[in-house]
């Protein structure tokens, strides 16, 4: 069997080759993550060993896309963790409210899951209108699927629970329409989102923000990653803007716990400070 | 205190100081069998214990806090990469897949489900296993389906030690019959011997 270093080894020269070879920065994920998706990814192609794969990603544009669709872990839901969406309504619109303008950014937004459910929110508040949402990924896939924002129709009934307790004020069927056994979300909930590619391991800031949602991402990315990203939104967001992270995402466990107060600890909602 | 030691006369590792974790997982009948095991471990215990149980998603850290109330070590849901400490428990939170870093430090993962479940035994069991090869200690209790036999069964490959809750002594025998059946067990005891082994294994307060 091969030593567990020597496996270590194998996997950095991976990463590295993805990353000489295609752009696509993996270095800086969490390592035990990272491992078990290429785990996963031997077993589905046969291949025996992680350096059976290495030239073939050399080789293989389609073969190393495949590799890389395994690293985005595209897996979300409507509503995930309504708590959340009851914290934003109730500490986060009401100072939303007194922006004129105000724009959203969903790093990481998967298939959209999530960039549906504030919409829904801030139209039940009344400010949808007046907001622009940018909703990035550095998964096209997924990208793709988001700006088509047609579900099944079985995961959207089961989300109804989830819209309910996250204050949800109408019935949950209105905003989806359904076609046999999957349902298109309504159109007019993606006129003010902008879906576009966004890499957080490498590319830059690109607007002034007013609340930023970036849930379940953090926890793929080591700590120096972890600090790039964290290192793009404060830049990004206005003073007193906010922040909403993963549920078990704490921010005090970054560099960046004293630019931030937390608003609600639980719902993981952080807000700017002011700085002199 | 150090000894002094020569290469001709190498002394056998602590059984305790070699090992870096405990690894638990169990399902229906799960909350018994972790109480009885976890009552007798005296505070200080020397090695951290993480724990998967299969969970409703919306439990909230209600299993965790009734699990504390039944033993002396500190029981924590953890965020991700929090550091593990000794003598801590560390419960994978509903809806997470919980694995670890080499380094000693928590991760969290929302991938899809493993075995319908997350968190899941097996990804637990396998991500020590890569992470600390053969200095893991696993422990499959009680349960009504067959998720952590592969994730024993990775472990003892690794030269880990594994142990099974003896399935004529579990509420659900499923779970530990399943690695028990895979070949995936170095050991057959029943709840109290696992304490008791465990407090044995865990005895030893030298530093590493
Ligand atoms: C688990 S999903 C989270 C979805 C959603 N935010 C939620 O919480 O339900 C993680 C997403 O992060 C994306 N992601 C991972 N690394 C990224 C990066 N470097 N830049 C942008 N997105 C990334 C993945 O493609 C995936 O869609």
């Amino acid at each position: 069997m091969k030593s567990p270093e020597n496996e270590h080894t194998e996997i950095d020269l991976l990463l590295e080759t993805i990353y000489r070879r295609y752009g696509y920065d993996f270095r800086s994920y969490a390592r035990a993550s990272i491992e078990r998706r290429i785990k996963l990814f031997l077993a589905s192609t046969g291949c025996a060993s992680v350096s059976e794969i290495i030239p073939r990603v050399v080789d293989d544009d389609e073969f190393a896309s495949r590799l890389i669709r395994y690293f985005s872990i595209a897996v979300t839901e409507m509503f995930r963790d309504p708590l959340v969406y009851r914290a934003v309504r109730e500490e986060v619109v009401p100072l939303l409210r007194t922006w004129p303008h105000c724009k959203i950014w969903h790093a990481g937004c998967a298939t959209g899951e999530e960039v549906y459910s504030l919409a829904i929110v801030l139209r039940e508040e009344g400010i949808y209108d007046r907001a622009t949402i940018y909703a990035t990924d550095f998964n096209n896939e997924a990208l793709d699927r988001a700006r088509a924002g047609i579900y099944e129709m079985d995961k959207l009934q089961e989300a109804t629970r989830n819209y309910q307790q996250a204050g949800g004020k109408r019935s949950f069927s209105e905003y989806y329409h359904a076609r046999y056994k999957s349902a298109a979300m309504d159109s007019s909930l993606k006129e003010r989102v902008v879906f576009s590619g966004h890499n957080l391991a490498s590319d830059s800031v690109f607007g002034e923000m007013h609340l930023i949602f970036c849930r379940n991402v953090l926890i793929y990315f080591n700590r120096d990653l972890q600090n790039r990203a964290l290192g793009l939104f404060t830049e990004s967001l206005v003073h007193g803007g906010f922040l909403c992270l993963g549920t078990k995402e704490d921010l005090r466990f970054t560099d960046f716990r004293d630019q931030y107060e937390v608003v609600d600890d639980k719902a993981r909602i952080y807000k700017k400070k002011d700085m002199p | 205190m150090k000894t002094l030691r020569t290469k001709q006369t190498p002394q056998p590792p602590c059984f305790v100081c070699h090992h870096k974790a405990v690894v638990m997982g169990g399902s229906a009948g799960g909350f018994k069998a972790f109480s009885a095991i976890l009552s007798p471990l005296p505070p200080g215990f020397s090695l951290p214990i993480l724990v998967v149980q299969h969970l409703r998603p919306d439990d909230d850290g209600l299993f965790a806090w009734h699990l504390a109330n039944t033993t002396r070590l500190p029981v924590i849901e953890p965020c991700d990469k929090q550091q593990i400490e000794r003598g801590h428990v560390y419960v994978a939170p509903a809806n997470y897949h919980m694995l670890v870093e080499q380094s000693g430090t928590i991760a969290l993962s929302v991938e899809e489900k493993v075995n319908w479940s997350r968190p899941s035994i097996d990804v637990l069991f396998e991500s020590a296993a890569l992470a600390w090869g053969e200095r893991v200690i696993a422990i499959l209790l009680s349960g009504a389906n067959g998720d952590g036999a592969a994730g024993m069964l990775t472990i003892k490959e690794s030269g880990g030690l594994t142990i099974a809750q003896d399935p004529t002594t579990a509420e659900y025998p499923v779970m530990p019959q399943a690695a028990i059946d895979r070949g995936a067990v170095d050991e057959i005891l029943s709840l109290e011997e696992i304490g008791q082994r465990l407090v044995e294994l865990g005895g030893c307060k030298a530093e590493e």
